[in-house]
């Protein structure tokens, strides 16, 4: 695995790899499990392709120099099928038989492991994949404790969490390849899959099933933290919006309810309760905007709502024209909403 | 040197052929010329031709979408191309390299090939073959037109709803693309029932199904899969059309549709696509192999039954297509397994044609080049194959850039390759010209280096998590160099190709005379002349093995007793090849034309209105009236179907 490994890294090194988007740098027991499997494959693979590539090279050298040898010979239309041939192709089949019920036995043992982690009352989070957004909601047998936010999902280090994922419009596809492989969003269903980060971190993830002009934009961060870190941010992500306390972002607060914002977004604790787009009640605390797009900076955020289009062109968000002085008291109200 | 010259011997007492057989003959096979001539031709070579130069040319045009491609993803964020024309540009790639190249080149070869294979005069129903052929035209057109105006579909290959559906397809692309698959899908089931029949009913005596061309079994075996396989893509593209047209409800789930019935019904189709384009190229292969390794293929048996074997298994996988949408674990088990298996018969294969090589006395021809790389290339696409076949690892690799690499590695190596060795092989039956062999080899090394170049990479980039279908990626991705890498890969390829063109282009006008037999191949199509005679041969031959030119005796009997004044061919028995009886074959017509441009008003129509289904049956009715419409000068039935034995 050292050598498998350090490959790996050799190569990744060479392409400029990242490792927060990579099937080959598991941090869940889901993804290391794929891994291995993968590794399993790799090397299977590479030797028999070794083989047939030798076999083949042989077999050509060798008939080539038959061939040159003997170039105006007839050819030979009764060439039998000659013992010695028939068991070369016979145990290389039988290999092949074996080898791929070898693959098969542990894929299947794999996809068990991949089972095993569920368990019972989990920490569940439901996904509902929108263009080109994700909406995240964290379950509770309390409504008022329910957590909406968008885009950025937060878990506890070593504990399975239960993901329901579903779709409002198109299907997409939940995928964050250091934790776990592939569940699709598809509108009518609900789908299940189980993930466990067992390391701290920032894992990123894309929608990986094409679902319109801007499947490229649609991105989402996985912030796996110790769990008491965790509960915490899901304390605060319990809060509704601190009302605004100094004048400019009390007039962005205005801004916000009064103008077009309020049709798609919802902040809670105001008057703002749509969810036709992301809920933006602690808008401040994400790291990114525009589904993993563009970082959370007042700059981007700025030029996200008067030019959405521009970073993300296709995107349903509309632009909105804005003063300066309206704009700076928006972006101060929404920077306070931590 | 043709089998005329050879002294005849009937198969049955016969009045003695006249002495100008060969002018006879010209003129009852003679297809009119001039502009209005070229709609009536019925000629299997002359539509097969067309064909191979239809598909080739949406080839070509495939190619320079995936050039734009290539060129927007060279850079991360790149502005080049936006989404919305990107959507379109991979979106009309994989429709036209699938449905206007891959499929129909291959059954056009397979049109051109068989009756000469099988020793006869023309397919088995010949005005058909050429409204098939005009279908297919017009659908390509349809296709591109649409692409050119700017209302190309957008939604993948796949269409899959809801986005392809009313609710999120925009404007008419969906239903471009829906009716793409209307019109190509026909032309796929014209060209494969006229490959059925031809093959059960007109091969030449002796040809029984135990010595047929492992061609010829390829076309076979694709053939019956076409008929299987495309009704299952009808109707799902029916069910859109009529929910984008008509409001049905298939495919919405608010109103109890259903999303996943669409993936259900199109994979059922898009599996067995795969091998519909694969089995043929294995066919070519084995021509090749036999050819140049100048001997009997080892394991005929063998490779016959795995390709009977490819043709079942490939209807069993197509949940494999649909592993991450949450199916029952045990199902996926079950498709996995089946996936994997149908590695079983490849491999069987690949070590025939090795074993073979090794006991042959090879010529390292342009062909052989192409054969010896598309066992290379095709090796890594079926292991990667394995791969996405196991449910587990299929949910990582899943549509990322693995499976691109995959698809391109099992698809250009396992059907590209042969199918590029095969036009160079058969290039001097088509033209009568042998190809420049150094051009060959040339293109033959910047195609390999350049696809390996292009589409390895790839495979490390959907590891590294690179989704498929995304216009643009963020240069903190990671992904750019390698991006990079295929982009410059892709015009490598390119190059190669272009050489290719080239070599054809001039070989066309200055290349060697190749005459009857340049390979000294052992099929029945090198013993006619080259380009063959609109007839194929004046006396239809007779088969004594498995490779009937190698074995063909100094007095191999000849199928004399044909009548040559009318277009008249030898009806054999399915299994043995028996003569049965004499069979009249239509002539030119324009009327299967008129039929494919009152279909296509229909289709077309039917994108915008349900009106032009009614309507449009008025002017579908007339063509088809003129074209069964009896002649006087029909030959009755009786003599034309005199049997010839008991």
């Amino acid at each position: 695995m050292n050598a498998t490994s350090r490959l790996a890294i050799a190569y990744g090194v060479l392409a400029g790899c990242s490792r927060a988007q990579s099937a080959l740098h598991p941090a869940g027991p889901q993804a290391g499990r794929i891994a291995a499997l993968w590794w399993l494959m790799f090397w299977v693979s590479a030797a028999v392709f070794g083989a047939v590539v030798v076999g083949l090279a042989i077999a050509a050298v060798r008939g080539r120099r038959r061939g040159q040898a003997d170039v105006t010979g007839a050819p030979v239309a009764n060439g039998g099928d000659e013992p010695g041939k028939v068991a070369v192709v016979t145990v290389c089949t039988a290999v092949t038989v074996v080898v791929i019920f070898v693959l098969l036995v542990v894929s299947v043992m794999t996809d068990r492991g991949l089972a095993m982690l569920a368990t019972h009352d989990p920490l569940t989070v439901e996904v509902t994949g929108h263009q080109w957004w994700w909406e995240v909601d964290y379950d509770d047998s309390t409504p008022s404790q329910r957590v909406t936010t968008a885009n950025e999902i937060h878990i506890p280090v070593g504990q399975p969490v239960l993901f329901k994922l579903t779709s409002r419009d198109v299907i997409h596809s939940f995928w964050i390849p250091n934790l776990h492989g592939k569940t699709d969003l598809i509108p009518g269903y609900v789908t299940r899959t189980w993930i466990q980060a067992d390391v701290p971190g920032t894992f990123r993830g894309q929608c990986a099933e094409f679902c319109g002009v801007q499947h490229a934009h649609m991105a989402l961060v996985v912030v796996a933290e110790p769990p008491e870190k965790f509960q915490a941010w899901l304390a605060q992500q319990r809060q509704p919006a601190a009302a605004p306390a100094e004048p400019l972002a009390q007039r962005g607060h205005d801004v916000f309810v009064t103008g077009p914002c309020v049709l798609c977004h919802a902040i809670r604790g105001t008057i703002a309760m749509s969810r036709a787009g992301p809920d933006l009640t602690h808008l401040a605390t994400r790291g990114t905007l525009a589904a993993g797009t563009i970082s959370n900076t007042p700059g981007h955020l700025a030029g996200w709502i008067l030019d959405p289009q521009s970073a993300k062109p296709g995107a349903l968000m509309p632009a909105t024209s804005l003063g300066s002085e309206d704009l700076q008291a928006l972006l101060a109200y929404l920077g306070m909403l931590r | 040197m043709s089998l005329a010259m050879r002294a005849p011997r009937p198969v049955e007492e016969a009045p003695a052929p006249p002495p100008d057989l060969r002018a006879t003959l010209a003129r009852t096979w003679a297809e009119p010329g001039g502009f209005f001539g070229w709609f009536m031709n019925v000629n299997h070579k002359s539509i097969a031709t067309r064909m191979i130069v239809t598909a080739l040319g949406f080839f070509a045009l495939g190619g320079i979408l995936a050039l734009l491609m290539r060129l927007q993803l060279a850079r991360p964020e790149s502005r080049l191309i936006g989404p919305d024309l990107y959507g379109q540009l991979f979106t009309v790639h994989g429709s036209t390299m699938m449905f206007l190249f891959a499929v129909p080149v291959m059954q056009a070869l397979g049109l051109y090939l068989v009756p000469l294979m099988i020793g006869t005069r023309n397919v088995a129903f010949p005005r058909l073959n050429a409204f098939g052929y005009y279908v297919y035209l017009f659908g390509g057109l349809f296709l591109w037109i649409s692409f050119i105006l700017n209302v190309g579909p957008d939604v993948g290959w796949f269409s899959y709803v809801p986005l392809a559906g009313p609710q999120y397809g925009i404007g008419k692309r969906p239903d471009v693309w829906a009716q793409l698959i209307t019109f190509t899908e026909l032309a796929a089931l014209v060209a494969a029932v006229e490959t059925v029949v031809t093959t059960f009913k007109m091969r030449a005596p002796g040809l029984s199904l135990n010595r047929l061309p492992l061609f010829v079994w390829a076309m076979l075996i694709t053939s019956f899969m076409v008929i299987f396989a495309m009704p299952a893509v009808m109707v799902a593209s029916l069910f859109l059309a009529t929910d984008r047209l008509v409001s049905t409800q298939f495919f919405n789930p608010a109103e109890g549709g259903d999303a996943l019935l669409w993936q259900h019904l199109f994979w059922f189709f898009g599996h067995p696509e795969v091998y519909i384009i694969f089995v043929p190229a294995l066919g070519f292969v084995s021509t090749i192999v036999i050819t140049f390794a100048r001997r009997a293929v080892f394991g005929y048996t063998a490779l016959v039954l795995s390709l009977f074997a490819t043709g079942f298994l490939g209807f069993g996988l197509w949940v494999h297509h649909m592993f991450a949408t949450g199916l029952p674990q045990l199902g996926l088990s079950f498709f996995t397994a089946a996936s994997m298996m149908i590695a079983i018969p490849s491999g069987v294969q690949i070590f025939c044609w090795v074993v073979t090589l090794w006991g042959g006395r090879l010529r390292f021809t342009t062909p052989l080049y192409y054969v010896l790389g598309f066992v290379v290339i095709f090796v890594v696409g079926g292991l990667t194959g394995v791969m996405l076949a196991s449910a587990p690892l299929d949910l990582q690799v899943h549509d990322t850039y693995f499976v691109v690499a995959h698809l391109h590695y099992v698809l250009i190596g396992g059907a590209v390759f042969p199918l590029f060795g095969a036009l160079h092989y058969w290039f001097p039956k088509l033209t009568g010209r042998m190809l420049s062999e150094r051009a060959g080899k040339w293109s033959f090394w910047l195609v390999f280096v350049g696809f390996n170049l292009t589409f390895f990479p790839m495979h490390q980039l959907g590891l590294m998590g690179m989704p498929r279908r995304i216009y643009t990626y963020l240069p903190q991705t990671g992904w750019t160099l390698l991006n990079q890498v295929a982009t410059v890969g892709t015009f490598v390829l390119g190059l190669g190709v272009l050489a290719a063109v080239a070599n054809a282009a001039i070989s066309l006008r200055r290349g060697a005379i190749a005459g009857d037999n340049p390979w000294d191949a052992d099929t029945l199509e090198w013993s006619t002349t080259s380009p063959p005679p609109l007839y194929n041969y004046a006396h239809l031959p007779t088969v004594n093995s498995r490779h009937a030119l190698w074995t063909r005796t100094p007095d191999q009997p000849v199928v004399t007793g044909l009548r040559t004044d009318i277009r008249e061919v030898l009806i054999t028995d399915a299994v043995d090849a028996r003569p049965d009886h004499r069979q009249h074959l239509d002539g030119p017509t324009v009327w299967p034309f008129l039929t494919a441009v009152s279909a296509t008003i229909v289709f077309v129509g039917a994108i915008f209105t349900p009106w032009a289904v009614v309507l449009g049956a008025i002017p579908v009715f007339i063509a088809l009236t003129g074209w069964f419409w009896p002649h006087r000068s029909t030959p009755l039935p009786g003599p034309a179907r005199e049997r010839l034995r008991p």
